[in-house]
């Protein structure tokens, strides 16, 4: 065992957020989350809509704020941070959302999404940092003749290859990947897959994944984190869970897992 | 005895903006017997969805039919005019597009844009007609018909909207479906109850279905044989069982190495394997096989040209040199 | 029904606000009433100053709107010093003369405006879209100022219509059928050009309102069910397009007494318009003052009723307030 700290330590996390209704019930979307995430260690949360996997990710990126709760990240508390000290912070933390299209600014050029959290975190002149989003661009397999390009004219694994690229230009210790496989073709993800696991090597990166599909999470996480109603339900290796499943809404959820014929032989490519 | 559908030769082409035309379908021939359900197995951009959109005639004006039949119960689609055209869609056969979520009204409520379905195509009474929207919202699985009857599309779930899309599409008892990615834009337990859901429809309605998915699970558990699309051309077709646990073409082989399984201790697998490149450009297709550029097993016919279909000795369905032709 | 109390209440608010604001701009411009009497020197310093005194002229800001507050909840509205009357007494027969011409044009241009957007939403790219395209592109090019104009040149030179006014000589010893068949003919010169100076903006916004909702995908999965595309045009298209239009709507509403102010004067019509104008250029205060009152009461009245509105058409808007 380590005796360094987990990277992420999450403390009876809570949120809340007010009814739709004027006077309807308050949605408790987090009831009370406790979860650590040691360096190097992938974590996947798997839940259906409304679990509240989502909602935890966009706490720990600080992309909201909880109601309740703290959230250790290499021993610095974030909900007590706020503006400009939470700055060095949000280097180490990015997120990479589902809906590529909608999470990219349609009117900028690739080069210029690679490099704009180059420019807000000040890093290096104009020169540099165009340098710096090139190599990004390559890291991830867009071709540098593209980075005039928008987005729109890129396909939707291209586009998440991008928002892989601009969330890698600050050198974060956790990549948080929230949806980001869900629309893609099943050789698309699995490209992204295999990026991600060539990536974590180079740059020294732990990912926490979110999704709903347990079966690609028990392809890419080492350790699985079940949500259920804002709560972990379940949490243990990906083998472990899938061998041994205890809690009755991880049954429930391998149980819809297609059954689909294995292929005969291993294939041979 | 001619199948329900029959497709021959069908090819569709989408203007370029000021170069070549793109290929979107190319020469696709395929039939669909009564009470058979279909299963097209591709990725985005094979031209899939253009297919069923071809087929009923509602393909956007940038794109076109160049050349093939579309024949339903012996009826050829191509020649109808407009109006006959739209009296056979929702009522003979009928068609599920993507992200049926969105397909209904925000404005107006769920249960009248089924209701309306009926009223469009028969002449009965709206009492009638909310009669029937009823027990096919009933059919579907909502035990509270009458909620659901009332109620705006933006008052309902993800998969309760699907569902009532669905009753859109049966309300008529179509003889034949066509269903785009139906299971795509939901979470695991939704696709699970919706592939259950499918499957009993398809066998108490004995609908004919040709289901366009990229859910493998949805393919195996509802279609009797699998098309692989690829590019605009069939490159494989086959029973689900056979094609996925042994796919022939090359395609087929990566897709199946590129899907995540279970994985434990006892059965290690490599890590799902993505198929090296990536699809042509539909306005400049190769003379050869489309997927020649990608496929670790090419022949040096595979360049000259397209290879033709060889039917195996288990009655399946290929477009490879390595298996003939 | 909490909200749309609480939007009157806004509105209440904007009329003192936008009544604040006129009093302080117009004390601000240079001069007054009796500014011009100055230069007669006929008339002596002394008899300006009393007259001053005696109208109030003299007394600090804040009185004198605080005063002119309680004249308009008696209903007088302050007092004219050119008519020597309370502006309310002049201001209501030129408003329903106004919201005559006005009315009967908005009615017009909405109900021109909403069939043909919506049958040029589905036409693209072809000669009748190009055409409309340019055709309106023109019309909202030319000033009203001018279409007024032309239009009253045509009236002259073909002596179709009357050329301007509301009424024609021995108007009142017509028949009542009659009176109304003259007022009419009057009407159709400056309805005409407020028509041709505001359809053609309407008509491009109910395209564009129409058109962005004929791409939805509900639209489209409605078409594959079978659904005729009258139906699908006047069922679906419309009702989920009816959102922005009738926020537009309700602006139309509060511009129904301040379109019209130029072609009136252009025309001749004696509705708020030329009121406005003389009451400008004398310094006439709360003559001036009456006609934006009432133009920001129809303004609120106007975001009310398209609140309602919204409310009453869109079940997503309901659910949410």
């Amino acid at each position: 065992m380590e005796a360094e700290p987990p990277l992420l330590d999450v403390r009876g996390l809570t949120k809340r957020y007010a009814g739709r209704r004027r006077g309807g019930p308050p949605v408790l979307a987090l009831a009370g989350v406790d979860l650590t995430l040691s360096r190097g260690s992938d974590l996947a949360l798997v839940g259906q809509s409304g679990s509240g996997k989502s909602t935890l990710a966009r706490c720990v990126a600080r992309l909201e704020e909880p109601t309740s709760g703290e959230i250790w990240f290499e021993g610095v508390e974030l909900t007590a941070l706020g503006g400009p000290r939470l700055r060095p912070v949000r280097e180490h933390i990015q997120i990479v959302l589902q809906d590529s299209a909608t999470a990219l600014d349609p009117r900028f050029s690739v080069v210029e999404i690679v490099s704009e959290p180059l420019e807000i975190m000040r890093r290096g002149d104009r020169r540099e940092r165009r340098r710096r989003a090139l190599e990004l661009m390559e890291t991830v397999g867009i071709p540098p003749g593209w980075s005039a390009r928008r987005p729109h004219e890129l396909s939707g694994g291209q586009r998440q290859r991008l928002a892989i690229a601009r969330a890698l230009a600050v050198a974060p210790r956790l990549l948080i990947l929230d949806e980001a496989f869900t629309g893609l073709d099943v050789s698309i993800q699995a490209q992204i897959a295999a990026l991600l696991r060539e990536l974590r090597a180079r740059h020294a990166l732990t990912y926490l994944y979110v999704s709903h599909d347990l079966a690609l999470m028990g392809e890419l996480a080492d350790e699985v984190a079940i949500m259920f109603e804002g709560r972990i339900v379940e949490h243990g290796q990906v083998s472990r869970i899938f061998a041994d499943p205890r809690h009755a809404h991880t049954r429930a959820l391998i149980e819809a897992l297609p059954s689909l014929p294995a292929p005969a032989a291993a294939p041979g490519l | 005895m001619p199948a329900l559908l029959e497709v021959r030769d069908l090819a569709v082409q989408y203007a370029g903006n000021g170069g070549p035309p793109g290929v979107a379908v190319d020469e696709v021939s395929l039939d669909v017997a009564e009470g058979e359900a279909v299963g097209l197995l591709g990725e985005s951009g094979c031209g899939k969805t253009t297919l069923l959109l071809a087929i009923l005639g509602l393909l956007p004006p940038s794109a076109r039919v160049v050349s093939g039949t579309v024949r339903f119960r012996g009826r050829e689609l191509r020649a109808l005019a407009d109006a006959e055209l739209r009296g056979l869609r929702g009522a003979e056969i009928s068609i599920v597009l993507q992200e049926p979520a969105l397909a209904l009204n925000p404005v107006r409520r769920a249960g009248a844009q089924v209701a309306e379905i009926l009223q469009t195509h028969h002449d009965w009474s709206r009492r009638r007609c909310r009669e029937e929207a009823l027990s096919t919202l009933a059919a579907v699985g909502f035990s509270e018909p009458d909620r659901i009857y009332d109620a705006y599309p933006h008052e309902l779930s993800g998969g309760q909207r699907q569902r009532v899309a669905i009753a859109q599409a049966l309300v008529c008892r179509p003889a034949l479906v066509l269903a785009d990615e139906p299971t795509a834009a939901l979470d695991s337990t939704a696709q699970a109850e919706l592939r259950a859901l499918l499957k009993d429809l398809q066998g108490r309605f004995d609908l004919a279905m040709l289901l366009v998915s990229h859910d493998l699970g949805a393919l195996a558990a509802i279609a009797r044989r699998v098309l692989v699309m690829y590019a605009g051309r069939l490159v494989e077709a086959g029973p689900p069982a056979q094609v996925f646990a042994e796919p022939l073409h090359p395609y087929s082989r990566g897709l199946m190495a590129a899907v995540p399984r279970l994985r434990s201790a006892t059965h290690p697998r490599p890590y799902a394997v993505p198929i090296a490149g990536s699809p042509p450009d539909p306005a400049a297709m190769p003379p050869g096989c489309a997927f020649e550029p990608r496929c670790p097993d090419r022949l040096p016919a595979c360049v000259e040209r397209v290879p033709p279909e060889t039917r195996m000795a288990d009655g399946r369905r290929v477009r490879c040199f390595k298996h003939g032709g | 029904m909490v909200s749309l109390a609480r939007r009157a209440l806004h509105g209440l608010l904007l009329l003192l606000g936008v009544s604040l604001l006129s009093f302080v701009l117009l004390e601000l411009a240079p001069g007054d009433y009796f500014s011009e009497m100055r230069l007669d020197p006929r008339i002596s310093e002394t008899t300006v100053r009393e007259l001053r005194a005696r109208y109030g002229l003299d007394r600090p800001l804040p009185e004198r709107y605080a005063r002119w507050l309680a004249s308009v909840a008696r209903g007088e509205m302050g007092y004219s010093f050119a008519y020597g009357q309370p502006v309310g007494r002049l201001l209501w027969p030129r408003a329903r003369n106004t919201l005559l011409l006005t009315a009967t044009s908005t009615a017009l241009s909405w109900l021109l405006a909403v069939p043909l957007g919506a049958w040029w939403a589905t036409r693209r790219r072809g000669a009748a879209d190009a055409g409309l395209a340019v055709l309106t592109a023109a019309l909202l090019a030319l000033p009203d100022l001018l279409l007024a104009l032309g239009l009253l040149l045509v009236a002259v030179r073909t002596g179709w219509l009357p050329a301007g006014g509301m009424v024609s000589l021995g108007h009142e010893e017509m028949g009542p059928a009659a009176r109304v068949a003259d007022v009419a003919r009057h009407l159709v010169l400056p309805v005409a050009a407020l028509v041709l100076g505001t359809a053609p903006m309407l008509v491009r916004y109910v395209r564009a309102a129409v058109a962005e909702t004929l791409d939805a995908p509900f639209i489209r999965a409605a078409r594959a069910h079978g659904l005729p595309e009258r139906r699908l045009l006047i069922r679906h298209a419309l009702p989920a397009a009816a959102n922005p239009l009738i926020s537009l709507f309700g602006l139309s509403l509060a511009g129904l007494l301040s379109t019209s102010l130029l072609v009136e004067v252009v025309v001749g019509w004696p509705g708020l318009g030329p009121l406005l104008l003389e009451a400008i250029l004398a310094r006439d205060y709360y003559l001036v003052l009456g006609p934006v009152v009432a133009s920001t009461l129809l303004l609120a009245g106007g975001n009310l009723l398209a609140d309602a509105l919204l409310l009453a058409v869109d079940p997503r808007i309901r659910s949410d307030s």
